[in-house]
């Protein structure tokens, strides 16, 4: 049985007695809800903590004003102001696949929550080819970027979306060799899988292990994977100062707001993947810390990887193209190669 | 090849570097003054606001014709001869019925011109800033204390002191002829 169903069979007993098709559909319906609901507020909060991050970096305030306690709800404010605001779609626009960018975006954005271990018995599908799926889901984003960038009839949309499209393609494959070291080590897909072969303390997680061949796969994902959701130093794609705002320029109100809600999702999925990847998903750092339930650790984890990217962010300018090109296919990407081959080599002779 | 390699270590090092500085500006208290909350003392010579202590003015017009701008408009009335409007605070005679003393702040160009010819010192400005209206006209402020009745009387009773004068001017100019 799907490890889902059976979380919920445990908190809900009497489930058992509907139907087999409505327990499941309500099951997936009940967490799609939850997971939807995670995402909007994670991103809510995200937003105002990159507001306030960067604003201190500069040695500002930031919001103050809106919810009284550092301007707390003035993300819930400005969502709002978001909703309520006028619908614009460009006279030139093609309009089925404009209208449909936001959703598609955002969609692939949720989808990676299929397969992210939150703890020992919840994760909503433990795929025997979670990492796979992971993979093959988060790249789907930049169909929509592209179809919101070319949809807009508009240079500087269509020049963001090239962009993405360019970026992306390079930096799946480093994204993908450093993951594939992370197999080689855990001998499996499954997202459970890898995490249940770092048990242990912090030492064993996969970050520390074959030390340091494995940090430096965790840095080069982590680059990639900034690259991957379009965050600086690697934000060419909405490159403010050159695009406007790149691929959702022409965009406004709610369809804005989806494309702002999957940029933040996205922030937490990348940095929960190399949570499970690399620093031990669910798994406290310490034996004795384990009376914690798992979630708090993968969420705590994964935060301060946000918080490491909004701090990068308001740190390093943005690369110039070649600057992008030269970093993924000279750097990452051979780096990673050389560490696919360290880390096999040894792992069979230590085997 | 050293160069390459060079090239990732200064990248590295750099980055690093960079997140070093952005992360004890994190900590460094903030520079921000939260206005309407809290607000900086100005100096007190700042030229904010033009403010006349009407009490002290003797009419002389003399920062009206100093004004670059012509933002000030004054208007006098002589006193009567047998009439005491008192001294101002420096111990100088009041000759004149101030019945008009308007600034218009939005006009005025904050030269501080103004204040320097006034030999009583009762023009000057003011550290105050926040007298931002939706009306233009509500920037013209009146310093004047005469209420319009005692203005009106008071013009009244000049017209009559003109008129009596040029009355015996008439009366004198036949005796010049002959």
């Amino acid at each position: 049985m799907e490890p889902l169903l059976k979380f919920a069979l445990d908190l809900i007993p009497g489930l058992s007695q509907l139907p087999h098709w409505l327990f499941v559909t309500l099951v997936a319906l009940v967490a799609a809800a939850v997971l939807f609901g995670f995402a909007s507020v994670f991103s809510l909060f995200a937003i105002w903590l990159e507001r306030k991050v960067s604003a201190h970096m500069q040695d500002r305030l930031g919001p103050m004003e809106i919810g009284g306690w550092h301007g707390w709800a003035q993300t819930i404010a400005d969502a709002l102001k978001l909703l309520m605001k006028e619908d614009i779609i460009p006279k030139e626009a093609d309009r089925p696949l404009f209208k449909m960018a936001p959703a598609i975006v955002f969609a692939a954005a949720l989808a990676s929550f299929a397969v992210i271990p939150w703890s020992r018995s919840f994760i909503p599908s433990d795929m025997n080819v979670g990492l796979l799926y992971i993979l093959s889901v988060s790249s789907l984003g930049v169909i929509a970027i592209l179809m919101g960038g070319w949809a807009s009839n508009n240079k500087w949309s269509l020049y963001g979306a090239m962009r993405s499209v360019s970026q992306i393609i390079s930096y799946e494959i480093p994204i993908s060799l450093s993951l594939i070291t992370v197999v080689l080590i855990s001998g499996t897909l499954s997202m459970q899988g890898i995490v249940h072969g770092q048990e242990g303390n912090l030492l064993s997680w996969n970050i520390f292990r074959y030390f340091p061949f494995m940090f430096v796969a965790f840095v080069i994902y982590f680059i990639a994977s900034l690259a991957e959701v379009n965050r600086t130093p690697f934000d060419l794609p909405e490159a403010e100062s050159e695009l406007v705002a790149g691929f959702h320029t022409e965009y406004s109100g709610m369809r804005f707001a989806f494309f702002f809600l999957a940029e933040y999702t996205n922030m937490f999925i990348v940095s929960a993947i190399s949570t499970v990847a690399f620093l031990g998903g669910w798994l406290p750092p310490f034996e004795f810390l384990s009376f914690i339930p798992g979630p708090f650790w993968l969420f705590g984890k994964a935060l301060f990887l946000v918080f490491v990217q909004m701090w990068l962010r308001w740190t390093l300018p943005r690369l110039r193209v070649d600057q992008l090109m030269y970093t993924s296919w000279k750097v990452l990407t051979p780096f990673s190669f050389a560490l696919i081959l360290i880390v096999s080599f040894w792992r069979v002779l230590t085997l | 090849m050293r160069e390459y390699f060079k090239n990732i270590y200064e990248a590295v090092a750099t980055i690093l570097v960079g997140m070093w500085v952005t992360l004890r500006h994190l900590f460094v208290p903030a520079v921000t003054v939260q206005y309407p909350h809290e607000r900086e003392e100005l100096p007190p010579r700042s030229r904010m606001q033009l403010y006349v202590n009407i009490d002290d003015c003797i009419g002389c017009r003399q920062c009206e014709r100093a004004c670059p701008v012509d933002c000030i408009e004054i208007d006098l009335i002589k006193a009567g001869k047998d009439e005491d409007l008192g001294l101002t605070s420096n111990g100088k005679k009041k000759p004149f019925h101030v019945i008009r003393f308007d600034i218009d702040m939005a006009k005025c160009c904050f030269c501080n011109l103004c204040t320097f010819p006034c030999p009583t010192e009762c023009i000057y400005m003011t550290p105050n800033f926040e007298y931002a209206t939706e009306d233009r006209t509500n920037l013209n402020y009146h310093f004047a204390n005469y209420t319009p009745e005692q203005i009106e009387e008071l013009v009244k009773r000049e017209e009559e002191r003109k008129a009596a004068l040029a009355k015996a001017k008439e009366a004198k100019k036949p005796d010049q002829n002959a």
